[in-house]
């Protein structure tokens, strides 16, 4: 409904709908085909850090973790600026390639979105895997070493299967997210050969005040997201490892020296990719933070309120969405509610604030809603990661311990209370703090609502640098960094108190 | 809970000034911003006329007329101050604006005789450069095209300056503009989505020069007493932005948007915008333009496309910007 109500009020808003130009079906191409690489390019190079971080204990590995998901929850162009850094024309690799005689890297074009891209996503697909290999029970692997299986036959019977299941739906949100992406492929696109679906819809409503356009490029993004989800539906097969008694994990497989090794290099090679930037990012705003303004930290204050607040809402719509989904004996009544929950990130925030601004614009002042506004619209926005991690604990739950509660009679808030929410402590505070990072790093609708006077953290940093003010603007970034990180933190460490495993 | 004590804090806010007549003005955000003209404006012009000013910023001047054509005449905007002469002609065919009646003595390099637009400021697009990296900047259009120099531009879909930039290649070549762009394409590192981020990376040293305003050495100099950005003048001239306000016609404040409009004109509004907007004013206040601002170069030639033809040129001008830019 949050999603789908604004494209129709847009729609209702516009005159008689034209066609699609071949401009268009260009930007549609080019969205689709960036996503596609980015998203295969996340999982695939995810894959091998996941299985390192999963089989081995080493300290400071949750730390680490923690640090690898950060670019993600970071705001578009706090990132970009982290990147180049790292990879532009003055950055640490153009150093490097001086030193050792090579011609330095352009990092614009369709390899400068698919780096940015896979920058972003590679942390997701991280997360979302290194979930799915933490549910498989400890004592799988430990049935795998009293049978002295070797890591092919570990990686056939145990993490092969894992992977069936969760790799697809990772790809399809990564997918999904890269097909929406605005800010990313203009910055480092190279030029108008880079539009994308998103941008379209910027032009159709700024440029030529086309609503009906804008509306029917949103369709066409629904349409993307529906295939997407169908097709990861049609892929993801359900990993069948049974339940599990929480025991301490340990992989007798990979402490000799080669996996360790490999799983070394993987590491570090990500660590490496992720941290570089971010540590620049950190470098670049550490001289500012101390001079930031009170109207910088009003607009923190304002931020976390909507990001703590965005994400329960998140947290608790994905728990309902994921409950009634597994709860439903039909199979196109399951899909669907999770087909629902994707809807948040295949429409585009402009065609939603705008959808909304329609709708609300007759009965009161959208600007004095501002806020409310947002916290909804950022929490339909982080829906589906909070599903994508919600939706597979609930069903392994309900496979492994439903029985057991049945015949318990728990229904309702009992079932809830002791079953579910025990359960799920884990990917529960993993999605609210993902949701309140994300919320929190979210420029989106704010931008077309709100009045300077109610601006968010990222807003009022966009604001410092339309006003030159870089160096201002590089401290606000610094602090919207260590907001968002502090925030999934906490929600992070919640979840895992007495659960650690 | 907390948004109902905000609430609260508003309806209060609110009924306290009831008896003040409140004159609403829409506006770009960096208008309103702190360091921008909104804060003195808003004190100078209530010190006139007992009324409370209220500024909505949203967007920028494009994202402004579209807020104001998505309220339509139901809106409660008295004045929509920002836009530009390439948005003048579709904003004046909504009909939501009405006649202004300021006579002024402006100081635009063109004649003004709009009935609906009143000019506040104005500027002109310029590449800006750093002149310890780069020694000898190109002197024209086409010699920055046949040149190796890197720049930077914004999306003209999404930005100000970039769709000066575009208005200007047509203006200095006409026909021949497809040409240019084919030229300068190899020229151009990446093409941002606004001013902010082009300027950003500009900063970062990721090109050579950036499409901005010859204004923008004159922030660097005085607020950062920096003299080491400078524009470079092009032998064709500059494309001009002239940022216009005019008052809604559905305004139930009509002599106070008018007073508004009169106002500013005046020094009480124009002395606050060339350091604080780092435009020129559209009527140089008493006291003349603030030191820093004689550094700036002054175009040859001044070129604007009229206000009548912008939306015609602006679409086939884009058109081929995407075509040559494309290949």
């Amino acid at each position: 409904m949050l999603t789908l109500a604004p494209l129709a009020a847009v729609m209702w808003r516009a005159e008689a709908p034209g066609g699609l130009g071949p401009a268009d079906w260009a930007a549609i191409r080019f969205s689709v085909w960036q996503a596609l690489i980015s998203a295969a390019l996340s999982v695939a190079l995810a894959i091998p850090v996941v299985r390192a971080l999963a089989r081995q204990s080493f300290a400071g590995r949750g730390l680490l973790v923690m640090l690898l998901g950060a670019p993600f929850i970071l705001p578009v162009i706090v990132a970009i600026f982290g990147l180049l850094a790292v990879f532009g024309q003055n950055g640490l690799l153009r150093y490097v390639t001086d030193l050792i005689g090579l011609p330095p890297i352009r990092i614009y074009g369709l390899h400068g979105i698919v780096l940015a891209n896979v920058f972003f996503n590679l942390p997701l697909a991280t997360r979302l895997l290194l979930q799915g290999w933490q549910a498989i029970p400890s004592e799988r692997f430990r049935l795998a070493a009293s049978l002295g299986m070797d890591r092919a036959e570990i990686h056939r019977f145990l993490e092969r299967p894992m992977l069936r299941e969760a790799a697809p739906g990772a790809l399809a949100i990564i997918f999904l997210v890269c097909t929406t992406s605005f800010a990313i492929a203009l910055a480092l696109g190279g030029g108008p050969r880079a539009t994308t679906v998103e941008l379209a819809i910027y032009q159709a409503f700024r440029f030529d005040f086309d609503l009906a356009k804008a509306a029917l490029l949103a369709g066409v993004q629904f349409l993307i997201t529906l295939i997407a989800a169908l097709i990861s539906f049609r892929f993801s097969v359900p990993a069948v490892l049974g339940a599990g008694l929480d025991r301490d994990l340990r992989r007798w497989d990979a402490q000799s020296g080669w996996p360790r090794a490999l799983d070394a290099a993987a590491i570090a090679a990500a660590a490496l990719f992720l941290l570089l930037p971010l540590t620049m990012v950190v470098l670049r705003g550490a001289p500012a933070i101390a001079g930031i303004g009170p109207d910088v930290w009003q607009a923190a204050l304002r931020s976390l309120i909507v990001a703590v607040a965005a994400a329960g809402l998140t947290v608790g719509l994905a728990l309902a969405l994921s409950t009634a989904s597994t709860a439903s004996r039909l199979r196109p009544v399951r899909r669907g509610y999770e087909a629902a929950g994707y809807l948040g990130i295949a429409i585009s925030p402009l065609v939603i604030g705008t959808g909304l601004y329609v709708m609300i614009f007759p009965f009161a002042n959208p600007v004095g809603l501002a806020l409310p506004v947002t916290v909804l619209v950022n929490a339909a926005l982080a829906l589906p990661f909070a599903l994508r991690i919600l939706l597979p604990a609930v069903q392994a739950t309900e496979r492994d311990f439903g029985r057991l509660a049945d015949s318990l009679a728990l229904t309702g808030i009992t079932r809830l209370r002791w079953l579910l929410l025990p359960r799920l402590r884990r990917p529960l505070g993993f999605a609210a703090g993902l949701s309140a990072a994300l919320s929190m790093g979210d420029l989106g609708v704010i931008a077309l609502f709100a009045d300077p006077r109610q601006a968010t953290l990222p807003l009022e940093m966009y604001r410092l640098m339309a006003a030159y003010r870089t160096e201002d603007a590089a401290g606000a970034a610094l602090l919207l960094l260590i907001l968002s990180l502090a925030l999934f933190w906490l929600f992070d460490r919640g979840g895992r108190i007495n659960a650690d495993a | 809970m907390k948004y109902s004590l905000v609430a609260a804090g508003l309806l209060a806010g609110s009924t306290a000034f009831a008896e003040t007549p409140v004159l609403t003005v829409y506006t770009y955000d960096s208008f309103v911003s702190d360091w921008g003209p909104g804060p003195a404006v808003e004190a100078a012009f209530e010190e006139t006329c007992t009324c409370d000013l209220q500024f909505v910023g949203t967007g920028d001047g494009a994202a402004l007329l579209s807020r104001l054509r998505l309220e339509g005449a139901r809106t409660e905007a008295d004045i929509v101050l920002g836009l530009d002469t390439s948005l003048t002609a579709a904003a004046a065919d909504t009909g939501l604006f009405a006649p202004h009646s300021v006579a002024a003595e402006f100081d635009l390099p063109i004649a003004w005789n709009d009935p609906v637009f009143v000019p506040y400021d104005w500027g002109y697009f310029a590449f800006v450069y750093e002149t310890g990296k780069l020694a000898t900047p190109p002197q024209s259009l086409k010699a920055l095209a046949d040149s190796d120099i890197s720049i930077l531009i914004q999306d003209p879909r999404s930005s100000t300056p970039g769709l000066g930039l575009l208005l200007w290649v047509k203006a200095a070549y006409g026909k021949e503009a497809p040409a240019v762009w084919e030229a300068l394409s190899d020229n151009i590192v990446t093409v941002t989505k606004g001013w902010s981020e082009a300027y950003g990376l500009f900063l970062e040293g990721e090109a050579d020069m950036v499409l901005s305003y010859t204004t923008s050495p004159a922030y660097h100099l005085i607020a950062e007493e920096d003299d080491g950005k400078a524009a470079a003048p092009f032998d064709e001239g500059h494309y001009m932005q002239i940022e216009v306000a005019a008052k809604v016609a559905s305004t139930d404040q009509p002599d106070l948007a008018d007073a508004f409009l009169e106002f500013m004109v005046t020094d009480g509004f124009q002395s606050v915008i060339p350091t604080t907007n780092w435009m020129y004013p559209a009527v140089t206040p008493e006291g003349g333009l603030p030191d820093g601002f004689d550094t700036l170069i002054e175009p040859s030639a001044s070129l604007l496309i009229s206000a009548a033809d912008a939306p015609s040129v602006r679409d086939v001008a884009l058109g081929e910007w995407l075509e040559a830019l494309s290949q």
